[in-house]
C-alpha cells in the first residue's frame, strides 16, 4: 500500500509510542495529537471561508448598504444616504424595464437552444465511436476562447455587409440583414455567441452522467419494445435529470450576468448601451453604465440588487417547476 | 467506512491513473461486454453514417470560428471586406500578428494574463484540495453544514458585489493593479466540491488511518497521502482553473485599465478604436486565445475527462 513510501517525521512529537506512561513529554504529545485531529479539519476548511467572506459575502451584504445611498465614482469616500430614491428611481427606469426583459429574451434565446443541443450531442458521443477523444476535444474547444476573442469573431461573421452569415443567407435568397440594429437579429446574434461557447461544455456534463446510467435499464426497455427514440427519452432523459437541473441553474445564473457578448458587440461607443436604442442592453451592462459611465456607485449597486432578486425569484421558480414535474413523474 | 469499495478503489488510487480510469470506464469498457449481447439490448450502440455525419457537423460548428479567425488574421483589410469572405489563409499572417501584438501591447497583456491565472489555479489546486480533503475524510463539528455552504456559494455570481469590490481595491490602494484581480478568485467553491468528490471515492478511510497510527499529524497525511493519490485531479483542476481565470472578463474589465491589462481587457482595445481593421482585429483575438488552443492540443483528453469526472451523476 501507498502508506509505505510515507516515512513518519523525524522526531516530530506524534512519533511517540502511546502505550508508555504519562511522563511530560507524553501528555504534551497526546494534547497535540487532539489538538491536531480536532482543530486541524478547521485550519483546512478556513482559507476558502476567509477568503469568500471577505471578497464574495461581505460585498454582497455591504451592496446592500451603498444601495440607500448616493457615491459618486469620483468620491467613493463619500455617501450620502438616499433610503430608497435609488429604487424607486429604477422602478420608474424604462432602461430597467429593458434591460430586464432583454437579459430574459437573450437569456431564453441561449439556454434553450444550447442544453438541447447539448443533450443531442452528448447522446451522439454516447455511441461506440471510431475518434470519440477527437470529437469530444472539438466539442469542448469554443470554451477555450475569452469571451473577448469569440465576441470579436462573431461580431465579424455577423457584420451587415461583408459578413460571413449575411453573404451565407444571400447564397439561399435573404437580403442582408442589419444585425446590430435589429433588436431580435442582435439578439440572436448574441446568443448565438453563448451557445457556441458553452454547447461542448453542458455536453460533457451530460455525456459523463449518460454513462453512469445502468445498463439494464436499457434491456428492460429494449425488451418492452421500446424504440431508440423512447429509450432516450423514457431512460436517458430521466436518468439524468439531476444534471440537467444542475446545468440549467449554472446556464441561468451565467444568462442574468451576461456583459461581455452584447459589450463588444456593440463594437465600442454602442457597447455600454446595448446598442443605440439599447436594443441588446442587459442588466449587467445597465449596472456597468449607471457606475462607471454614469458615476453612480449607489444606482449600480441598485442593479445589482435587482440581478439578485430575479434569480432568487427564478430559484423559486425552479423549485416549484420541478416539484410539480417530480409530483407527476 | 466504505470497505466494500476499497479492494477496488486502492488499485485506482496510486498517481497518475485517473486519465486512464476515465478512458477504462468509456467506450472500450462498454465494447468488451457489448461482444456477448444481443444487439439493441444494450446502450453502447455503434455509430452508425447519420451519427457521423451530425458529430462531423458539431465539430465544423465548433472549429470553423477558430479556422476563419487564422484565415482573417493572415489577409488584408480589403481582402476580407469583400464578398465572398476568403476561406483560405493569406500571406499576411506575421505582419498582422506583429501589428495587433503592438496596438494592444499584448506583450503585458500576456504576462498579465499569465501571472493572474497561474496564481489563482495554484492556490484553488492548493486550498480545493486542502478543504477537499478535510471535507471528505475528517470529521468535525459543523462538516455538513459548512459544505452545504460551500455549494450554496456556487449560487453568488460575482457581479453583485462588484460595486463594494472596487469601492474596496480602491481604498486598499489595489485599483489598475494585478492583486485586484487575484484576491477575490483565490480559491473555488466549485474546486472544493470536486476534490471532495474524488477524494471521498479514492483516497481509502484505511489509509489516513494508517497514516494516524504511524504518528503522521494532519499536515503529514496530507502531504505525504493525500497529495500523490491526488496528483491527477489536482492537475486537471489547475487547468480547468487556468482556462477560466485566463478568460474571466467582467471583473478585469471594470478594475483594470489599458494600462495594465490582462488579455481579453486588452482585446476591447483593438475593437473600440475609429478606424477598424478587421484583419488586426483577428490577429488580435487569434493572439489571445492560442495559449489555451495550444494546452487544448496538448492536454485536450485530460480536460475532457476532468469535466466530466466533475460532473453530477445519475
Amino acid at each position: 500500500m501507498a502508506i509505505s513510501t510515507s516515512t513518519p517525521p523525524d522526531g516530530a512529537p506524534g512519533t511517540a509510542a502511546p502505550d508508555g506512561s504519562g511522563s511530560g513529554a507524553e501528555r504534551r504529545s497526546t494534547l497535540l495529537h487532539r489538538l491536531d485531529v480536532r482543530g486541524a479539519p478547521y485550519a483546512f476548511v478556513a482559507p476558502f471561508f476567509v477568503v469568500f467572506a471577505a471578497f464574495s459575502f461581505y460585498p454582497l451584504v455591504y451592496t446592500s448598504w451603498i444601495s440607500l445611498h448616493r457615491v459618486e465614482l469620483s468620491t467613493l469616500n463619500v455617501m450620502e444616504w438616499v433610503g430608497f430614491d435609488n429604487y424607486t428611481a429604477l422602478w420608474d427606469d424604462d432602461r430597467f424595464w429593458n434591460a430586464l426583459l432583454n437579459t430574459f429574451t437573450i437569456g431564453v434565446l441561449s439556454t434553450v437552444p444550447q442544453l438541447m443541443m447539448a443533450l443531442g450531442l452528448a447522446h451522439l458521443l454516447n455511441y461506440q465511436l471510431r475518434g470519440s477523444t477527437f470529437f469530444r476535444v472539438a466539442a469542448l474547444t469554443p470554451y477555450a476562447t475569452s469571451v473577448g476573442a469569440a465576441a470579436l469573431v462573431f461580431t465579424m461573421l455577423f457584420e451587415r455587409d461583408f459578413g460571413m452569415i449575411n453573404w451565407m443567407l444571400s447564397l439561399v435568397g435573404i437580403d442582408n440583414i442589419d444585425f446590430e440594429n435589429n433588436k431580435w437579429a442582435a439578439q440572436t446574434a448574441i446568443s448565438t455567441i453563448v451557445i457556441w461557447r458553452w454547447t461542448g461544455y453542458n455536453a460533457l456534463l451530460y455525456l459523463a452522467a449518460m454513462q453512469a446510467i445502468p445498463r439494464d435499464r436499457y434491456e428492460a426497455a429494449a425488451i418492452d419494445g421500446a424504440s431508440r427514440w423512447q429509450q432516450f427519452l423514457k431512460v436517458t432523459v430521466p436518468g439524468i435529470r439531476s444534471t440537467i437541473v444542475f446545468t440549467i441553474v449554472l446556464s441561468t445564473i451565467g444568462a442574468t450576468q451576461l456583459f461581455g457578448e452584447p459589450l463588444i458587440f456593440g463594437q465600442g461607443p454602442n457597447g455600454i448601451t446595448g446598442g443605440a436604442d439599447n436594443q441588446y442592453q442587459t442588466l449587467g451592462l445597465l449596472l456597468y453604465e449607471e457606475g462607471w459611465k454614469n458615476y453612480q456607485m449607489g444606482r449600480a449597486a441598485t442593479v445589482a440588487w435587482a440581478m439578485f432578486l430575479l434569480l432568487i425569484v427564478l430559484f423559486v421558480v425552479q423549485r416549484l417547476v420541478k416539484r410539480v414535474l417530480a409530483r407527476r413523474a | 467506512m466504505t470497505t466494500d469499495s476499497i479492494p477496488v478503489e486502492t488499485a485506482d488510487a496510486r498517481p497518475g491513473t485517473v486519465q486512464k480510469k476515465t478512458r477504462k470506464n468509456a467506450p472500450p469498457g462498454g465494447r468488451s461486454r457489448q461482444l456477448f449481447r444481443h444487439p439493441g439490448a444494450g446502450r453502447q450502440h455503434h455509430a452508425g453514417p447519420l451519427a457521423y455525419i451530425l458529430l462531423g457537423i458539431a465539430a465544423l460548428f465548433s472549429l470553423f470560428p477558430l479556422y476563419w479567425t487564422m484565415v482573417a488574421a493572415s489577409t488584408d483589410n480589403t481582402r476580407v471586406t469583400q464578398t465572398p469572405p476568403p476561406f483560405l489563409p493569406g500571406p499576411h499572417l506575421l505582419d498582422n500578428l506583429g501589428k495587433a501584438w503592438q496596438d494592444a501591447a499584448l506583450g503585458k497583456a500576456m504576462l498579465n494574463s499569465l501571472i493572474v491565472a497561474g496564481v489563482i489555479a495554484l492556490s484553488t489546486v492548493l486550498f480545493a484540495t486542502l478543504a477537499g480533503f478535510a471535507f471528505a475524510k475528517l470529521r468535525f463539528k459543523g462538516r455538513n453544514i459548512l459544505l452545504m455552504l460551500v455549494i450554496g456559494t456556487m449560487m453568488v455570481p460575482p457581479q453583485l458585489g462588484v460595486v463594494p469590490l472596487f469601492m474596496m481595491m480602491t481604498e486598499l490602494g489595489w485599483g489598475q493593479q494585478l492583486p485586484a484581480v487575484i484576491f477575490p478568485t483565490l480559491v473555488s467553491a466549485v474546486g472544493v466540491f470536486f476534490m471532495r468528490q474524488y477524494l471521498s471515492e479514492a483516497l481509502p478511510d484505511e489509509l489516513v488511518e494508517a497514516g494516524r497510527v504511524d504518528g503522521a499529524h494532519s499536515l503529514r497525511i496530507f502531504w505525504s497521502i493525500v497529495l500523490p493519490i491526488a496528483r491527477a485531479p489536482m492537475a486537471v483542476l489547475f487547468m480547468i482553473t487556468f482556462v477560466h481565470a485566463w478568460n474571466d472578463f467582467f471583473w478585469p474589465f471594470i478594475v483594470l485599465d489599458m494600462s495594465n491589462p490582462t488579455v481579453p481587457v486588452a482585446l476591447t482595445q483593438l475593437s473600440a478604436g475609429y478606424v477598424r481593421d478587421q484583419s488586426l482585429i483577428m490577429a488580435g483575438a487569434l493572439l489571445g486565445t492560442l495559449p489555451l488552443l495550444a494546452m487544448f492540443v496538448v492536454f485536450g483528453r485530460q480536460i475532457v475527462g476532468g469535466i466530466m469526472q466533475g460532473a453530477v451523476k445519475g
